[in-house]
């Protein structure tokens, strides 16, 4: 099981893997197009951060393969269920890329959350690995229901410690429960190594004791991580359970904005990764295969440069909310009259906010 | 604040080699708010240790090195994060000594950043003290200063019974203090000083026409409030820091109702079924017919933490604080 599933090569020694069947050029370009708008997400957050318009970011620069990748994979029936990590995967979903900028904003309500079952993305999950038995829980109830959709839940090596982990492979196993538990193995839990979270050589062989497969693929390579991800979704749509990929990657950037690698670990070990960092290496991949050009490449990150200059414009003409947003999303039904009485204490003209 | 805990810690490990540091990002780090910094170092990965990222597995393997013997302080990164923990403190922890005659109480800490007003993101900013000091077998307590911080942690350590020690971030940093370095008590021959430091409100401000009534982050607010009550409208108020959340200094709490005849319980946790509950319940029990006006709340709303952008409208105010002591001192 320490074998690791890769398609893209290096362009030299390490040769490509045979096409992945089932996806055209224009897939492939959907593909590069998804890398490069969450790249421009990601260093678009880190800067604003730097200037101090969004607070506390933690980035995915270099985990973009790990998102786009199972994401194509996926039917829009399918469920998402990111960690925090993958905070801004609801854009490639149709949220408006303002509304993951507004929440990084300190912004809540109706700007910074969002309908999970518009998008069929569940709210990021911030107490890790404590979402996953959610995934399981949807998946079951649609397979109840004979509906043909399955789950895909991202979480980090860490989250592999959590009880919350076994219990829902545990549940998705017994219960045949179409989940693709997405383990994304970044080897970094903020300061901790992977050494330090399991005994066991892989992530992939804890799958063994649940009763289900388990495959480990490169996480810098996005066909590698598309592909499994289709084999796992086909088996789990025809009644065959869960699957647990483990995507092997490194955490190429800090923690989030306001960690400090070099505290506790080689940052020269992350530099000899970072070669491997999936929009450089995608690209170079599909320049071989002839798919793309620098025309393309360039109206992709155009693309991606207009989506988000939009969004944080967006984001900056929404005014600070009045502290109603405190109070009148709390409960789905009517508001309880502790909650009346509190709202009730601010000044009228404070409630609705812009200040 | 972080220096005293620091301090403390280092104190406890040099004195007693039953102390050990464990808990997420601890070890080589120094923790995410630096209170264990310098300490591996010191004391060797066998006495300071990075765990897995499980915290129902930190608190339910310390209870174990506890009635093996040992004294595991544990480190929850953030407030919301002890929640996976829970189940092990409340059944576990809390009631080892009732189920061992009283002979083997699990002797931990566990120490809990808390509490909002550090811009920090979402679920890093509960104040969850209410639940721990509802649970029978708990001892539950916060300091307010460095002085204290460092005093409270040492004891905490050296009691037999479990303490969650619950420390306001926001303050953290604040309100730098010099205190004697050496510890308050004998480390070594600590048995019965300890619970001293872990059941007694602190007089943070002396007066006698209203007691104002708080602990953790919100004690600095009603210092502040304190003296705008003085220059504002002549009114001297006592603060009384609770220090203790569980069990709360009956007798301080009596006496400064009694001699003020007015008080106020200011917290940042919600309002229902909080601290000020309890207080203001104890209050009317013991001293009603000296009271002026009925015990009154300041306290954060039954809502979740906002998000950042808004904690300020959650967190009592200064001005928040004052309109609650206007409204008894006029009523
Ligand atoms: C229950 C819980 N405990 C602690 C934390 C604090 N924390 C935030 S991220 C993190 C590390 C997560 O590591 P991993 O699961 O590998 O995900 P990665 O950060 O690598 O994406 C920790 C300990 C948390 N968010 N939730
Ligand atoms: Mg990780």
């Amino acid at each position: 099981m320490t074998d690791i599933l890769a398609i893209i090569g290096d362009g030299d020694e390490i040769p490509d893997g045979p096409r992945p069947q089932g996806l055209s050029d224009k897939a492939l370009l959907r593909i590069f197009s998804w890398l490069v708008l969450l790249r421009t997400f990601d260093e678009r957050a880190v800067a604003l951060q730097r200037q101090g318009r969004i607070g506390t970011y933690p980035m995915f620069w270099g985990e973009e393969a790990t998102q786009a990748g199972p994401l194509f994979a996926c039917d829009e029936s399918d469920w998402l269920w990111p960690s925090y990590r993958q905070s801004a995967i609801g854009i490639l979903r149709g949220l408006p890329a303002s509304t993951p900028l507004l929440y990084r904003r300190g912004i809540g309500g109706a700007h910074g959350f969002w309908n999970p079952r518009t998008y069929r993305v569940a709210p990021i999950c911030i107490p890790i690995g404590t979402h996953l038995p959610h995934a399981v829980g949807l998946a079951w109830a649609a397979r109840m229901r004979g509906e043909s959709l399955a789950s895909l839940v991202w979480f980090g090596d860490g989250a592999t410690s959590e009880g919350d982990f076994h219990e829902a492979m545990n549940f998705a196993a017994v219960f045949k429960a179409p989940v693709i538990f997405f383990c994304v193995n970044n080897q970094w839990a903020i300061s901790t190594p992977v050494s330090r979270q399991t005994a066991t050589e892989t992530i992939a062989e804890k799958a063994v004791a649940y009763g289900m497969p388990a495959v480990r693929v490169d996480g810098f390579d996005p066909l590698a991580c598309w592909s499994a991800t289709r084999q796992a979704l086909d088996r789990a749509r025809t009644g065959g359970g869960p699957f647990l990929i483990e995507a092997y990657c490194y955490r190429l950037a800090p923690h989030g904005t306001a960690d400090d690698p070099s505290r506790y670990r080689d940052e020269a070990e992350a530099r000899r990764w970072r070669a491997l960092e999936p929009v450089g290496r995608t690209a170079a991949y599909l320049r071989r295969l002839g798919v793309l050009d620098d025309e393309r490449e360039e109206a992709a990150r155009l693309e991606a440069s207009e989506i988000m200059a939009r969004a944080v414009e967006d984001m900056e003409a929404v005014e600070r909310p009045g502290p109603a947003i405190l109070f009148e999303p709390v409960y789905g039904s009517a508001m309880p009259w502790t909650l009346s009485e509190g709202l009730s204490s601010f000044p009228a003209e404070w409630v609705a906010g812009g200040a | 604040m972080v220096e005293g805990l620091n301090l403390a810690l280092d104190q406890a490990m040099a004195a007693d080699d039953r102390v050990l540091v464990m808990g997420e990002d601890v070890a080589r780090t120094g923790g995410v708010f630096r209170v264990t910094a310098g300490l591996l170092d010191k004391y060797g990965d066998d006495r300071v240790i990075d765990t897995p990222l499980a915290e129902a597995g930190i608190v339910g393997t310390a209870i174990g090195m506890a009635v093996y013997g040992l004294l595991p302080v544990i480190e929850i990164q953030f407030d919301t994060f002890v929640y996976p923990g829970f189940e092990q403190i409340v059944v576990h922890a809390a009631r080892y000594a009732w189920r061992t005659r009283g002979e083997v109480p699990a002797s931990i800490v566990v120490r809990i950043p808390f509490g909002g007003g550090v811009r920090a993101p979402e679920l890093h900013s509960d104040s969850p003290e209410a639940l721990f000091a509802h649970v029978p077998g708990l001892k539950v307590v916060c300091p307010s200063t460095p002085e204290d911080a460092r005093d409270m942690l040492l004891a905490a350590i050296e009691h037999p019974d479990p303490v969650i020690f619950m420390e306001p971030k926001r303050i953290y940093r604040a309100g730098r203090q010099d205190f004697p370095e050496e510890p308050p008590f004998d480390i070594s021959s600590a048995d019965g000083v300890t619970t001293d430091y872990l059941s007694k409100a602190r007089i943070a401000r002396s007066g006698h026409d209203l007691a104002l009534i708080s602990y953790g982050a919100t004690v600095p607010a009603c210092m502040e409030a304190a003296e705008r009550l003085s220059s504002e409208r002549g009114v001297d108020a006592r603060v009384v820091d609770l220090r203790s959340l569980y069990p709360l200094d009956v007798d301080t709490l009596v006496d400064a109702a009694t001699a003020c005849g007015r008080a106020v319980v200011v917290h940042e946790a919600p309002r229902t079924a909080g601290l000020g509950a309890e207080v203001s319940s104890l209050i009317h029990e013991r001293a009603m017919l000296d009271l002026e006006a009925p015990v009154g709340r300041v306290t954060g709303f039954d809502v979740p933490f906002p998000q950042f952008i808004n904690e300020d409208d959650y967190i009592p105010s200064v001005d928040r604080i004052l309109a609650g002591c206007n409204k008894v001192l006029d009523w």
